[in-house]
């Protein structure tokens, strides 16, 4: 008999998440967390925690908009250019006409949805590659919205919406007041609305189904149009609401300011496992892909990096995730092969 | 027994193209069936009227369970009972083995999946056939038979009555084929009818009841299974009588093109010794990991030898790698390179002069079109490649000659010595005597061959000599002209 202890079994679902892209995400965000928490005393502070996650509510929101697109098999790259014309339609509009929150979000949600279903149709009916019609579209979008607009800003928000909403507020032992805001809020609810969408719906795995063989899905009956109705649409619907989290956050409306975030974007989601090819990708993926490059950023003028060097570590952060994660899917694979 | 679907009268055109003329089918609850066919006709059209993907044109009567359609949607076919096993599978390689055995689930109007039922469906659909497979396993992750499993298991969640599967053995190893063999035995002992889809004999013909025969879109007639064999079949699929004879050929006075003393490779192979004449063609036969393509690959400079010697016309060859080989005159074309050797959106001559666009350069490095056009031209002559026009893409041309273009390919680097490893895996009876006949051509003007095969009959009639590998042995040779077939399986299977 062995004298050594039997290693506890690790349950298959621990043993899968091990394996997982995310689990090696993970460690690396907490890693950096405690690199960071070691190395400044303003990193790990509720301040601190709260401005990361209100600076980065805009990218997050739009990463649970985006993965569900990259899983259904596409890309949209034109969801920053939807979001700067619903922001000033819906803004334009809501202050000539004295709207409230529903009615502006509702709105905004409303233009998103038209802008996604332009893309859908483009790309199924006419089965254009979906990145070329999205770089298209990004061009049409904010090309009109500059032109008729001539790039000026809006800075006279109502006061309701520059307010923005604080719950629960609290105030620490030094006086500094939290409260759960309107970012914080809307990212939170955008991934539980993106898991609940990919995970709890008959429709979600229809898109995963369908990110994974699109072929198959159609010989089975799925709708493969109203598929892509939705997922763009809902990406779309995304960056709606999105625009308006941002011009709070920001306190005005400035046309010219979303676009060029959309790679942003893309390259969080992308760091959390999505697959441009389809069908793969999690919502937690999406999240600790954002956190990763929010963390990151922050880290970096925190412990006194110039700025200029951001691009340089996303970069680098970047091709280092997913070469690991190739890297040990071939290792797994070879190891396979051999048995 | 009663039938479980009748066709009667089906036709269908596609543009001027007729694709069926008024084919009747007729298939019995219980029932192994098989619908044989060459490529183009008629067996997909057939199939798809059966999953409702097609119409029929009218005058044609569906007939299932007693009732009468006079065409069927996919949601009426499925309803019916009928699923196809397509050769792809169909499946969703990113989900999970649960999932894809349970996605008709996920089908009809939104709502919230119960993941509870998805995996109670999976369970109660492997366990009608006695599958154990890991429930929240990935399909990527999983072997192509286990793959099979689960669309198999996909199409029992659906309640099928009548599973129709196209070319399930395509990828099988034998072992594989034989538990399919098994399953599906069980199938037909649940009452459930199998349509088997090929073009060629199948080994599930060992358990079908009858074979429905399909040639250019009308059927030839039904048999009982039980008095098929390759050549009937054969015959009738292509209307064409192939009846091969063993050939006797003295080579003594041909010279020797490759002396092979001695080879060994630790726990590959060892111990081969083997001369090639000139215009010889030595066959090569063994059960799978016998050891033979590991020591084709030796003589094509991918699998270095531990000892021995390779000699090339009497030159002693140290291959390090494939480029050396084809350098030295030798070519290999194994069974992928048949079916992914080819550019198929680029013109004939594009494909066979990839390999020689080095040679045929001028004195600035550029290719001259007359001497492309006259290269390709001589090519496409000499391996008889019906192509109206050599610029004209290799998507336009018949399976036969895009397989004879790429053997063109390989001939254009003019080989001493050519290897085929399997020319004829998953080719239809008519393109393997194309094959066959531009094999014995070559070997005509001088250049020796070593055909490796799995099959004997393939080895027998179009070999000079055939050679046995056992366990990474040569275990022995056999001549056709002076033996049998049966002598040779003899061998094979010692």
């Amino acid at each position: 008999m062995s004298l050594a202890a039997p290693r506890p079994a690790l349950g298959p679902a621990l043993l899968r998440f091990r394996r997982s892209h995310e689990f090696w995400l993970l460690a690396v965000i907490l890693a950096l967390s405690l690199a960071l928490s070691l190395a400044t005393d303003s990193f790990l502070t509720l301040q601190n925690l709260f401005d990361l996650l209100t600076s980065n509510a805009f990218v997050g929101i739009l990463a649970s908009g985006l993965l569900v697109v990259l899983i259904a098999g596409g890309i949209d790259i034109s969801f920053t250019a939807t979001a700067s014309v619903a922001q000033y339609v819906a803004l334009t509009i809501g202050i000539r006409y004295g709207l409230g929150w529903f009615a502006l979000f509702a709105l905004a949600g409303a233009i998103g949805v038209l802008c996604g279903l332009i893309n859908a149709i483009f790309i199924t009916k006419l089965r254009i590659s979906s990145i070329i019609v999205s770089i298209a579209t990004l061009n049409i979008f904010y090309g009109l919205l500059i032109f008729s607009t001539g790039g000026k800003y809006i800075t006279s928000l109502p006061k309701f919406f520059r307010d923005g909403i604080s719950w629960f507020e609290h105030a620490d032992a030094s006086g500094v007041p939290y409260a759960l805001n309107l970012q914080i809020l809307v990212l939170v609810l955008a991934f539980v609305a993106a898991w609940l969408l990919l995970n709890r719906t008959n429709v979600g795995r229809q898109i995963y189904a369908m990110g994974g063989n699109k072929d198959a899905a159609q010989r089975l009956g799925f709708h493969v149009f109203r598929l892509n109705i939705l997922v763009y649409g809902y990406l779309g619907f995304v960056a709606g609401i999105a625009s308006l989290v941002q011009a709070q956050l920001a306190q005005s409306v400035t046309p010219t300011v979303l676009v060029g975030k959309e790679l942003d974007v893309l390259a969080a989601v992308v760091l959390g496992g999505a697959s441009l090819t389809g069908g793969v990708g999690t919502v937690f993926g999406a999240i600790l892909g954002v956190a990763l490059l929010a963390i990151l950023q922050n880290g970096l003028v925190l412990v006194g990096v110039s700025s200029y060097w951001n691009q340089w570590f996303v970069g680098l952060t970047i091709l280092c995730a997913v070469s690991i994660t190739a890297w040990s899917d071939r290792r797994r694979r070879a190891a396979k092969a051999i048995n | 027994m009663a039938n479980f679907l009748d066709l009667q009268a089906i036709s269908k055109h596609f543009g001027g193209v007729v694709a069926l003329r008024n084919v009747d089918l007729s298939l019995r609850a219980g029932e192994v069936h098989c619908l044989v066919g060459e490529n183009g006709s008629g067996k997909s059209t057939l199939i798809k009227i059966m999953s409702g993907v097609l119409r029929p044109e009218p005058g044609g009567r569906i007939v299932i369970g007693g009732r009468e359609y006079p065409h069927l949607n996919p949601v009426q076919s499925t309803a019916c009972g009928i699923q196809v096993i397509y050769q792809d599978l169909s499946l969703f390689p990113n989900l999970t083995v649960a999932e894809n055995i349970s996605i008709a689930r996920h089908l009809g109007a939104p709502r919230l999946v119960n993941w509870r039922t998805v995996r109670t469906t999976a369970e109660a659909a492997m366990a009608r056939i006695g599958a154990s497979l890991d429930p929240d396993a990935r399909v990527e992750d999983l072997s192509i038979a286990n793959r099979q499993l689960v669309a198999i298991c996909r199409a029992m969640a659906a309640d099928a009555k009548l599973v129709i599967m196209d070319e399930p053995t395509a990828s099988l190893s034998r072992h594989e084929v034989d538990a399919l063999v098994r399953l599906v035995a069980d199938l037909k002992r649940a009452g459930i009818c199998i349509v088997f889809v090929s073009h060629r004999l199948d080994e599930v013909m060992e358990i079908a009841e009858r074979v429905t025969v399909l040639r250019d879109g009308a059927k030839v007639g039904e048999f009982p299974a039980r008095e098929m064999d390759d050549k009937k079949l054969a015959t009738l699929m292509t209307g064409k009588a192939f009846a091969y004879q063993t050939y006797a050929t003295n080579f003594a006075k041909s010279e020797t093109v490759l002396s092979v003393s001695r080879l060994a490779r630790a726990g590959h192979y060892e111990d081969i010794s083997l001369d090639i004449r000139a215009g010889e063609i030595v066959g090569l036969t063994g059960l799978l990991g016998s050891g033979r393509t590991e020591f084709a690959l030796s003589l094509f400079g991918m699998n270095r030898p531990t000892s021995g010697e390779i000699r090339l016309n009497g030159k002693p060859l140290a291959l390090k790698t494939n480029a050396q080989a084809i350098e030295e005159g030798i070519a290999y074309v194994s069974e992928d390179r048949l079916n992914l050797g080819l550019v198929l959106e680029q013109p004939i001559s594009s494909n066979i002069l990839v390999t020689v666009l080095d040679k045929m350069r001028n004195g600035l490095g550029l290719v001259p079109e007359a001497t492309r056009q006259r290269t390709a031209r001589k090519w496409i002559e000499d391996l008889a490649i019906k192509a109206p026009n050599p610029d004209n893409a290799v998507r336009t041309l018949s399976g036969g000659n895009q397989q004879r273009v790429v053997l063109a390919k390989w001939m254009a680097t003019q080989p001493r010595l050519l290897i085929l490893d399997s020319p004829t895996v998953g080719v239809d009876i008519a393109a393997k005597d194309g094959i066959y006949e531009v094999v014995r051509a070559l070997a005509a003007k001088g250049v020796a061959i070593l055909l490796i095969s799995d099959e004997i009959p393939e080895v027998f009639y179009h070999a000079h000599r055939v050679l046995v590998m056992r366990r990474g042995r040569l275990a022995g040779e056999c001549v056709p002209h002076a033996s049998s077939e049966e002598e040779l399986q003899a061998m094979v299977d010692a």
